[in-house]
């Protein structure tokens, strides 16, 4: 159970990308963001920006830097609040969502600079994200009552089977703040992983890591994709990684939307060659 | 030798006292990272809203048992520390989620100076008494090993058993259940805690109701020792050197924090005091507290901030 052989053998006969595409069912329209604008005082953030995110899809939001990739995971989860615009989820409008909603209807999500709760261990830090689950009374919890006692545990095995997969047992008891850059991030989806999403959102997940972090991480998120089929929308700077492991992906530039499709699309895009690829590489 | 042990006893117990503050300070910093400076000015509150419900309510309710007044006094004033924590939480802190430590910092100092005139034109500005029924007369122990025996002050027993009661309580809810782990996260990041659907603004108030009880506590302590007066929030001042002693993220710490203190500006009123012309008392915990803070800046039991740069 604990070397998790699933995993593994998933990983050894992992499809080419080609085949992986054709066997996994993309379902109906998730998430549709419906002509976004929000400003900060007199900077635009973001300006009409639409798209949709499909079920079971790897969804990818690309940019230069100030493109507006973070304020539109943040429009998505509920920190800001859009001035125009809605937000489509599940066939419901919302015209605001707030975090704690969204996490209600499984929205979860990891952060660009790690947000973790530092000073709690692995463990602590992926049951603080069974956090919903959670229904005991205080008095139950403190005093261990039954009832209190068997949701600990269940959520527990939860968590265990989280920590398994993503194979970060040993730091278990670990301070998160002592861990390595790679591990925390990994951490950081665990976290996200205990909320059992639908939806997932990534800020830039392979940010700082050298080349084989981003395989491990890479391999993570196709996994989660594949196994409990939750839709992923991530944020990335890594154009190989993007190309390789996600279905389509939206281009924002200075707020706006200039490219939408999947990654070869894209990549002929000849305004996404000018305002990103051609500048930055 | 009977004496030192007298000397070591008295502090130790005056410890408990500045614990017993400090604990409230530790509570909230724990749960939401801000160091509230309104817990001296909490106590405070707490206090006079005891002293005059324990008035009030005999008079409005002809009430003659005077343990029936006070518990009714207790369960008012408890009501009244709930809502605050409830309005501190809807007209201060729910405006300043995400915004930097120091922000909130401010806020509390406000709420300390609001707090400090609005009890006091609520409840008067006279000196209350607060007698709940704790043991004013001295005992003697050991007396058969020592010439007079050991003088240990009942209420301060007493006091002592409650503070080691609500730091037992306190640790177990923190480090043993769900809501203290979702208190822990609120303390370690707004925006994370959110994400993952801890709801901000109920741990608030929460934590705030909890700081309120502890302050109730201290108050009621403090206040039958003292009189229900405007000094009280000045004992939140002994307790700031206790909480950094003790590390400002560790209930235990909180505890051994003023027993230290307690016991070091006793010890050293009674024995430097006659050399170095006395009112050691004053300064002792805060120099000990610099000194300390030189080696371990998270104090003796805080957690190590770990930074990776």
């Amino acid at each position: 159970m604990t070397t998790e052989g699933g995993v593994q053998d998933q990983s050894g006969v992992r499809p080419g990308q080609g085949s992986r595409a054709t066997e996994r069912r993309i379902g109906d329209v998730l998430l549709r963001v419906d002509r976004i604008s929000l400003s900060f005082g007199g900077v635009r953030a973001l300006a009409d920006v639409a798209f949709d995110v499909r079920e079971g899809e790897i969804r990818a939001v690309i940019g230069p830097n100030g493109a507006g990739k973070s304020s539109i995971l943040n429009v998505i989860n509920g920190v800001y609040v859009p001035q125009q615009g809605r937000i489509n989820y599940r066939g419901v409008d919302f015209d605001r969502m707030n975090p704690h909603r969204a996490a209600q209807m499984g929205i979860a999500r990891t952060f660009q600079n790690l947000a973790l709760f530092k000073g709690m261990s692995v463990l602590d830090n992926l049951m603080a994200g069974r956090n919903l689950r959670m229904h005991a009374g205080i008095l139950a919890q403190a005093l261990r009552i039954g009832p209190a006692e068997r949701e600990e545990l269940k959520n527990r095995a939860v968590v265990e089977q989280i920590i398994d997969f993503l194979e970060i047992q040993p730091w278990r008891r670990h301070p998160v703040g002592r861990l390595a850059y790679g591990l925390q991030k990994r951490v950081d989806l665990g976290r996200a992983l205990a909320l059992e999403p639908t939806l997932l959102l990534l800020d830039e997940p392979m940010a700082g890591m050298n080349h084989e972090e981003k395989q491990d991480m890479s391999r993570f998120i196709l996994d989660v994709n594949d196994e409990f089929g939750t839709t992923i929308v991530l944020i990335e700077h890594d154009m190989g990684v993007v190309m390789d492991i996600c279905d389509r992906v939206v281009v924002l530039d200075y707020g706006k939307k200039i490219g939408d499709g999947t990654p070869d699309e894209v990549r002929d895009n000849p305004e996404v060659i000018d305002a990103y690829l051609g500048t930055c590489h | 030798m009977g004496f030192l042990l007298e000397t070591l006893i008295g502090g130790l117990m005056t410890g408990l006292l500045y614990s017993l503050v400090a604990l409230g300070f530790v509570l909230i910093f724990k749960a939401s990272g801000v160091f509230n400076f309104a817990q001296g000015a909490m106590v405070l509150f707490a206090a006079l809203a005891m002293a005059r419900f324990a008035e009030w309510i005999p008079r409005i309710a002809h009430i003659h048992s005077k343990a029936a007044s006070n518990l009714l006094a207790f369960a008012a004033a408890l009501t009244v520390m709930v809502v605050l924590a409830w309005l501190i939480e809807k007209l201060v802190l729910r405006k300043l989620v995400n915004q930097e430590g120091v922000t909130l910092l401010m806020a509390t100092l406000g709420i300390a100076y609001f707090l400090e005139g609005f009890g006091q034109m609520l409840f008067g500005s006279d000196i209350y008494k607060i007698d709940v029924g704790l043991p004013k007369d001295p005992i003697f122990l050991l007396e058969r090993v020592f010439p007079r025996g050991v003088l240990v002050n009942k209420e301060d027993l007493y006091a002592a058993a409650i503070a080691a009661a609500l730091v037992i309580a306190l640790s177990l809810f923190f480090q043993k259940t769900a809501t203290g782990r979702a208190l822990r996260a609120v303390a370690d990041d707004h925006q994370a805690a959110q994400s993952i659907g801890i709801p901000l603004n109920r741990i608030w108030v929460i934590v705030w109701s909890v700081a309120g009880f502890v302050a109730l506590v201290t108050g009621i302590i403090w206040g039958s020792k003292l009189g229900v007066q405007f000094s009280l929030s000045v004992v939140a001042l002994k307790a700031l050197p206790v909480v950094l002693l003790g590390g400002l993220t560790s209930v235990p710490g909180a505890i051994v924090g003023g027993m230290i203190i307690g016991v070091g500006e006793k010890v050293s009123e009674v024995y430097l005091g006659s050399q170095i012309g006395g009112g050691i008392e004053y300064w002792f915990g805060y120099v000990l507290v610099l000194f300390v803070l030189l080696f371990r800046p998270q104090g003796l039991f805080g957690e190590k901030v770990i930074d990776r740069i």
